[in-house]
């Protein structure tokens, strides 16, 4: 038998892969963030003290430095493995069909990857401008630790609806994302069990909702409370 | 029953093709969709119509030659079933039906409803087989013990009748059902095992050669899959495939 192959790079499925693997580090990534987000429950001085000095921290720990590094890296792999993808997919089919019923045989978000991936990542851009830009390259003032006030800058951005709205909006979208993708993405490792993937499916839809309602929570929260208010 | 038809008329792979319209009367709840269209081109013939051309062979549901999509579904609207097992009781009177070809860049259309799927016996030929000389030196076949499970896994899969309905539903007309059956049903089996590695690497690079798209794990192909085939076979092909990639001599 003659074998050719583009073995791990270039073949479907191993585009298939990395797209999986970078997905799933994301997921982690959505863990870590969530929790930090967490914080800002806490309002009044000691809530801005504490959150600044999350942030200081996460910007200057070389741990975490590192780790920031592999999240950018998952996120331009996965963004230009995913447009990749639907463009060979959109070629595969040149000519499509007059009359289609895909709602009778496969998910809205399974069907909708590529648009919500997209969304994320307006969402992302959005998002990394207001945040992380002003708190590398912006002009920040400082708390009474003397650590730069991510807290206020934060708070702020969350009192104006539209603000709120949009990451809403953004974070429904990346719930609908993670509802298909958290567990296809096992499909796509090969991990298929009659006994396991009934649990992995649940355990991912859980969490493909749950996560986006805690950013949701903090994000309603911050709306409702309008914390910076009162200081 | 009065239907009104709408179906796909293309005179040739280059030529440009329409939807166009035939009502149509006298059609029995008893017969097969094959049989409705054979109807339809008695009428078409007399009328001095061209008829429309479609593919069918054994019209019992094993050959895996019919195709069709139809009302926006490949294999009409019935599950686990071929468009030649399909019956006019499935539709009422005063219908309209939509029937178009099966799509994909891999499957160019020859004339109407008739695509061209011998994308599927390249991809065959890159690896569904075992190399063996059965000429005269065959062994029982009970000689090698096979797991009860594996055997019964091994039919399902080989149960694929290459119809391509798989690649006509998926949203990106991707192949892998098609291909991850044909590659499990060896691949389960201890007579499959020695060219394991270069099955799964050579049908692969074959399926992507032809032009199929890649898995979104939608699931649309396993529900209108005529005979079934499990999404566990595209799982087994994902991890064989990864192994053999990590392992392979070459
Ligand atoms: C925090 C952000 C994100 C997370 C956690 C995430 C997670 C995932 C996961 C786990 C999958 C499943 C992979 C598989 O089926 O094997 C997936 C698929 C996908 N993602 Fe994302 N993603 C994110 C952002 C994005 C962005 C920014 C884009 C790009 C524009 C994108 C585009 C896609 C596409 C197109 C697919 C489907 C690929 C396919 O199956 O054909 N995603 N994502
Ligand atoms: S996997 Fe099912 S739909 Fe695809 S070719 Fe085989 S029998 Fe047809
Ligand atoms: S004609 Fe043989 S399966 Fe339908």
């Amino acid at each position: 038998m003659a074998t050719t192959s583009k073995g791990l790079f270039g073949s479907s499925l191993a585009r298939k892969y990395w797209m999986a693997i970078s997905g799933l580090f994301l997921c982690t990534f959505l863990v870590g963030h969530l929790l930090g987000n967490l914080q800002l429950f806490v309002s009044g001085e000691e809530g801005k003290l504490a959150f600044n000095e999350y942030g200081h921290f996460m910007t200057t720990f070389p741990v975490v430095k590192v780790l920031s590094w592999i999240t950018y890296g998952a996120i331009f792999l996965h963004t230009v493995d995913g447009i990749m993808l639907a463009l060979q997919n959109r070629a595969a089919r040149p000519e499509g069909y007059v009359k289609e019923k895909q709602s009778a045989n496969a998910s809205w978000a399974s069907r909708k990857m590529a648009l919500l991936g997209t969304l994320t990542l307006f969402f992302i851009v959005v998002h990394m401008k207001s945040f992380w830009y002003e708190m590398h390259f912006g002009e920040l003032g400082v708390d009474a630790n003397g650590n730069k006030d991510l807290w206020s800058l934060t708070v702020k951005a969350f009192e104006q609806w539209w603000y709120a709205a949009f990451y809403v909006i953004a974070i429904t979208g990346l719930a609908f994302h993670l509802s298909h993708g958290a567990q296809s993405a096992f499909q796509t490792l090969g991990i298929n069990h009659p006994k396991y993937t009934p649990i992995i499916k649940m355990t991912m839809t859980a969490f493909a909702w749950l996560i986006p309602a805690g950013f949701v929570a903090v994000a309603v929260f911050l709306y409702v409370v309008q914390p910076g208010q009162n200081l | 029953m009065d239907l009104t038809l709408k179906i796909w008329r293309q005179n040739g792979p280059q030529e440009k093709g329409e939807m166009k319209t035939y009502p149509i009367s006298g059609v029995e709840e008893d017969m097969s969709f094959l049989e409705m269209l054979d109807y339809l081109n008695d009428k078409l013939i007399n009328d001095g119509i061209e008829p429309v051309v479609f593919d069918h062979d054994c019209r019992e549901g094993i050959c895996g030659m019919c195709s069709l999509f139809i009302n926006g579904e490949a294999h009409g609207p019935g599950r686990k079933v071929t468009t030649c097992q399909l019956h006019m009781r499935e539709f009422k009177s005063g219908d309209t039906i939509y029937i178009e070809p099966f799509r994909a860049k891999a499957f160019p259309i020859v004339k109407d409803l008739m695509v061209d799927r011998s994308a599927f016996d390249r991809i065959q030929r890159a690896g569904g087989f075992i190399s063996v000389n059965t000429s005269g030196n065959t062994i029982d076949a009970n000689a090698i013990p096979v797991p009860k499970e594996n055997a019964d896994k091994a039919f399902d899969a080989a149960t694929c009748i290459g119809c391509g309905a798989c690649v006509a539903t998926c949203k990106n007309s991707s192949a892998m059902l098609f291909a991850s059956a044909k590659i499990s049903q060896f691949s389960l089996l201890p007579q499959g095992q020695p060219e394991a590695k270069e099955r799964v690497l050579s049908m692969v690079n074959q399926m992507d050669l032809e032009g199929f798209g890649n898995c979104t794990n939608t699931g649309a192909c396993e529900v209108e899959c005529p005979k079934g085939i499990s999404l566990e076979n595209i799982a087994r092909m994902n991890r064989d495939y990864l192994f053999a990639s990590l392992s392979s001599n070459k």
